[in-house]
């Protein structure tokens, strides 16, 4: 039996606003356990809860970039459930009506463009963090009541491949926004998949599976192509799909049961009495539109069409704001757009991924990239030079033009002198110059080298070549 | 002399004139308390050392000038106060040694240098109309040691009825101040929702709870409001609303006074001796120029249950928090984490809350949310509108406290449901977030006090206190305190 | 009228973390079986149109800045607590 793979995805973003949802705490990532708290965030009794506004605003900003109708009218509700890193036993959430609704993505994958949906988006409070030791389990509440947004797709994502483009262009979106850092590693971005088969062309639902504990886009997708043929392979065989909880084991590449769900889970949700209903009228809404910055398709498509640059290159470099803006800015000061583009996508994103860091984090600034590419099209360092200057300016942030002229790395591209020191090599390597002659073109490769050797690298390396043959034929 | 003899205004003028200290108050009110509270079992935890200092601090100022300088009060066990124990009269809260931050209101009579003489016994978190329910002690009615105080606010009625303290503060979710005032012959009044701070108050019914003064003048009692109301930025449902002074309000001239009188009042299950002082009361109200009316506001009818459906439902999820992991009681006998917070709730709640718990938690689970829940809460709409149109031809609204006097020990905590239903003429005030006063109108023929209630329009507690001092002034029943201070 | 049952009071109490004696679960099943038949009069009004009142009052839009505050009891929060270590507010172990 052919089957249709439904998936939809849950994808909870951490808002960085400075302060807790509900509490003055501060919302700061890798403290010390248990400093960023306060009664409110204890749950202690007589504690009431106050609404950032901030968190308003960018739960508001993230649901109009992902093409959300905002709602006008909303309230806060309790979710119950008992559980140590849940301090009130209940979670302040938005059920009856959400912040956003109806919004959607655009995906691309083999070049086929798909509008997937979304369901709603609504504000909620994080809960603590609970990790497990050898006689019991430790509490930390420094994340409880960091605001989130949950995002909820509509089931129509189709494939694992999809719902890996969903992610990144979700992720790259929210960047974008500039409300959270959604970062996996750090939490501020987690997914939970839900995922079914069904026969093609069946419309009903089969039953699906929830898949927790998926720490990279790499496992949501490694998970889901799992889930996918096991659920065919219990299908096919005549078995049922269980509404269950699994999470995913990256060792083993599995999925593993969790638990079942049970029709026990009764969250006994009302509106928050100790909050007060939000009415968001057109202005504020069109004050938070206008924050918007353009959005990496836009942006993709403008790099396409006013830089010439080649589509795949364009959604590369707009895949997060601060790729995009970096490279603006540095071809803004001057910088050729190719060399700019080749620079970022190549050696900073090689030395990125190498070292697990963000751009921010590195020491480079468009204003070093631009001098560099300035010192190499102006032929002052070649293009081997210009290997060290980056690893320089990447690690340290050292200005180009000061540290070529400190380590004297400026390109010999005086004929004379250069000439000189090419009739020092030929004297030197005479059966190499009989053997070019002879018509061993590898010859010239190691002559070449040898005037570099002699030059630490500075020759111009397209004015040795020339005077090399020039030399070697009055030979 | 003891404290029942004067008014804060009197002390006022003495402390002005250097004829009385902070200290030599303090003193009145700890010495009050060695002699009575044995029997009386108001107070849970006294703050005597802290106390004395800030008395003598007061005194080494002398200038007196603050709304509540140096007056003895104490305070509900419900409301948290840094650095002093605060139990909610529950044993899940027995080593609750410090809440680590004050109450806004804990704070607000502090800065008006009132003395904070101790934490008074209540039902256990506010589930009571006895204070039968308090883990710790059972309070009796200084007028009569075999009946209940009433509750929940049971302490804070009786501490000030036996002159233990010059006021106190209760808090009131469907009549937990009105009913022990009432029962204890003094004054208390519930506030507009909204007009005092919750935040520090341990939540019952955070859409009805309110913290209010209980005093035994209603000149007492406006200036204990004025010295607690006001917006504060840390609970959301506190109303900017610019406070007036209350005790410029009070006057005895009440001509032309508008007043209604429900029915629903004065129905089934109010005993004819209430019935007969609320008449009595409606005498004295024409005497001093003011006119009444008999009205219908047909949806009271249902504010108790709605009111039990809506106060449970919120309790089972305000009690929820207390699990045995930041603070309060953990019970050594769990053998996991799940079974640590059953048996810490079990062994820490009793029985009166953990039926209203069950209750709160039937009534929001599944198809009961919309049923049970959801449904009273429309009812409380309807009783909101009931009183909106009587408030537009009207200024106030009168109707006994309770429907009887104060009961004996033992004689409803059998039986929740007859207990619920001395509430009955309280809740609506709360469903509809009015400000409700209960003053002294009287007594049984077996020397229990009554209580009248009287009820305004929101933010206008200046009419009620108005309508309650006119009466005040023009009966005696005030002036009557109970044999021996109530011991 | 609310017919609670005794099994269905001991499925509330787990819900609520609250453990029953057989003997308390018959007991809070009658008189909650009352209470609630009590409440039950509500249903004789037609409130097809009615919107529910959620809050105390009718105040909306109460919003905060964004200003972090620092605590100063945080050690104290954890002295508070019946066990804590490292840091950490301590619970038993979880069992699946």
């Amino acid at each position: 039996m052919k089957f249709e793979t439904v998936i939809g995805l849950e994808v909870h973003v951490e808002l960085k606003t400075k302060s807790k949802i509900f509490s003055s705490s501060p919302n700061a990532f890798g403290n010390e356990p248990n400093t960023n708290i306060n009664p409110k965030d204890l749950g202690y009794p007589g504690t009431l809860p106050v609404l950032n506004e901030e968190a308003v605003n960018f739960g508001m900003k993230a649901s109009m970039a992902l093409n959300c109708d905002i709602a006008s009218e909303t309230v806060f509700d309790r979710k119950h459930y008992f559980y140590p890193d849940n301090p009130a036993a209940y979670q302040i959430s938005q059920d009856a009506q959400p912040i956003g609704e109806h919004g959607w993505i655009e995906i691309e994958v083999d070049g086929n463009k798909k509008k997937i949906g979304i369901e709603r988006i609504h504000l909620e409070e994080d809960a603590g963090k609970l990790t497990h030791a050898a006689d019991g389990s430790l509490v930390d509440y420094n994340r409880q009541g960091t605001p989130l947004i949950e995002i909820v797709s509509e089931p129509d994502i189709r494939s694992p491949e999809e719902a890996y483009a969903f992610l990144e262009k979700l992720k790259s979106i929210i960047q974008y926004t500039g409300v959270s850092d959604v970062r996996m590693e750090e939490g501020s971005l987690r997914c939970d998949g839900n995922i079914s088969l069904r026969p093609v062309g069946q419309k009903e639902f089969g039953t699906k599976t929830e898949i927790k504990n998926l720490n990279s886009f790499a496992f949501v997708r490694a998970a889901l192509e799992y889930e996918e043929k096991r659920q065919a392979k219990v299908l096919s065989e005549g078995g049922e799909i269980q509404q269950e909880t699994r999470r995913y084991d990256d060792k083993t590449k599995k999925t593993i049961l969790m638990r079942v769900k049970g029709s026990a889970d009764d969250y006994r949700l009302f509106p928050d009495p100790d909050l007060v209903p939000l009415y968001i009228d057109e202005e504020w809404k069109e004050r938070i539109r206008k924050e918007i910055p353009e959005l990496p398709d836009a942006r993709r498509e403008r790099y396409a069409k006013e830089l010439d640059l080649p589509k795949y290159d364009a959604g590369v470099l707009t895949a997060t704001k601060e790729m995009a803006d970096f490279f603006e800015r540095t071809v803004e000061l001057g910088a050729d757009v190719k060399q700019a583009s080749n620079w970022l996508m190549g050696d900073i994103s090689a030395y990125m991924n190498k070292h697990l860091k963000e751009l921010p984090d590195l020491a480079i600034t468009p204003e070093g990239l631009a001098k560099m590419i300035k010192l190499i099209e102006d032929g002052t360092i070649s293009s081997k030079i210009a290997k060290q200057v980056f690893a320089e300016l990447v690690e340290n942030g050292t200005d180009p033009e000061k540290y070529v002229k400190e380590k004297g790395l400026v390109q010999i591209s005086d004929e004379g002198q250069l000439r000189e020191i090419v009739d020092n090599v030929l004297d030197e390597n005479e059966q190499s110059v009989i053997d070019f002659k002879e018509g061993k073109g590898r010859a010239l490769g190691f002559l070449v080298g040898q005037v570099m050797k002699a030059t630490k690298g500075q020759a111009n390396p397209q004015m040795v070549n020339k005077i090399l043959k020039e030399e070697i034929e009055k030979r | 002399m003891g404290l029942y003899n004067f008014t804060i205004k009197q002390i006022e003028n003495m402390l002005h004139k250097k004829e009385i200290s902070a200290e030599e108050l303090a003193n009145l009110s700890y010495e009050q308390i060695d002699k009575v509270d044995g029997d009386i079992k108001a107070f849970l935890t006294l703050n005597k050392e802290n106390t004395l200092e800030k008395a003598k601090q007061i005194d080494a100022q002398g200038t007196y000038d603050k709304k509540l300088s140096a007056i003895p009060g104490a305070i509900k066990d419900n409301i948290v106060t840094k650095g002093i124990r605060t139990t909610c009269a529950s044993k899940i809260l027995a080593n609750f040694d410090d809440p680590l931050y004050d109450a806004t209101v804990t704070e607000k009579l502090a800065s008006e240098d009132s003395l904070m003489i101790g934490k008074l016994n209540m039902d256990e978190f506010a589930m009571g109309s006895s204070t039968e329910t308090s883990a710790f002690q059972k309070t009796v009615n200084p007028w009569n040691h075999d009946f209940v105080p009433g509750g929940s606010s049971g302490g804070s009625a009786a501490a000030v009825a036996a002159g233990e303290v010059m006021f106190s503060l209760g808090t009131d979710t469907g009549g937990s101040i009105r009913q022990p005032a009432s029962f204890c012959g003094i004054v208390g009044m519930k506030p507009t929702y909204g007009l005092v701070s919750r935040y520090g108050l341990v939540a019952f019914a955070p859409s009805l709870d309110q913290i209010g003064p209980m005093t035994r003048t209603v000149e007492d009692n406006a200036r204990v409001l004025e010295a607690i109301a006001g917006y504060d930025a840390n609970d959301s449902t506190s109303s900017k609303e610019s406070i007036p002074s209350y005790l410029n309000a009070l006057s005895e001239d009440i001509k032309g006074l508008k007043i209604a009188v429900p029915k629903e009042f004065l129905g089934e299950g109010v005993s004819e001796e209430v019935k007969e002082s609320v008449q009595n009361a409606l005498q004295m109200f024409e005497l001093l120029g003011a006119t009444w009316e008999e009205v219908s506001l047909p949806h009271l009818a249902y504010a108790d249950a709605a009111y039990y459906l809506i106060a449970n439902g919120e309790a089972s999820s305000s009690l929820a928090r207390f699990d045995g992991v930041r603070f309060g009681k953990r019970s050594d006998n769990a053998t996991d984490m799940i079974d640590m917070f059953k048996q810490s709730r079990t062994e820490g709640f009793g029985d009166e809350v953990k039926r209203r718990i069950l209750m709160g938690t039937t009534v929001l689970t599944g198809d009961n949310n919309e049923a049970y829940f959801r449904k009273a809460q429309k009812v409380r709409t309807l009783i909101g509108n009931d009183f909106r149109s009587a408030f537009e031809q009207y200024d106030i609204i009168i109707g006994p406290t309770t429907p009887t006097a104060a009961f004996k020990f033992n004689d409803k905590i059998k039986n929740p449901l007859t207990m619920y239903m001395s509430d009955m003429l309280t809740v609506p005030a709360n469903l509809a977030g009015l400000p409700a006063l209960s003053v002294p109108a009287g007594f049984t023929e077996t020397g229990l006090p009554l209580g009248l209630q009287i009820i305004g329009k929101h933010f206008d507690e200046q009419t009620v206190y108005r309508a309650g001092y006119a009466y005040e002034k023009a009966t005696n029943h005030h002036k009557k305190r109970p044999e021996r201070g109530g011991a | 009228m609310a017919e609670i049952t005794k099994q269905d009071m001991l499925r509330t109490a787990d819900q609520a973390r609250l453990v029953l004696t057989e003997e308390e679960a018959q007991n809070y099943a009658v008189q909650l079986s009352e209470i609630l038949t009590f409440t039950e009069k509500i249903n004789e009004i037609n409130m097809d149109d009615v919107k529910p009142t959620t809050n105390g009052n009718t105040i909306i839009n109460v919003l905060r800045n964004d200003e972090p505050k620092q605590w100063d009891e945080k050690g104290a929060a954890l002295e508070n607590a019946p066990e804590h270590e490292d840091n950490h507010f301590k619970v038993p172990a979880i069992m699946d």
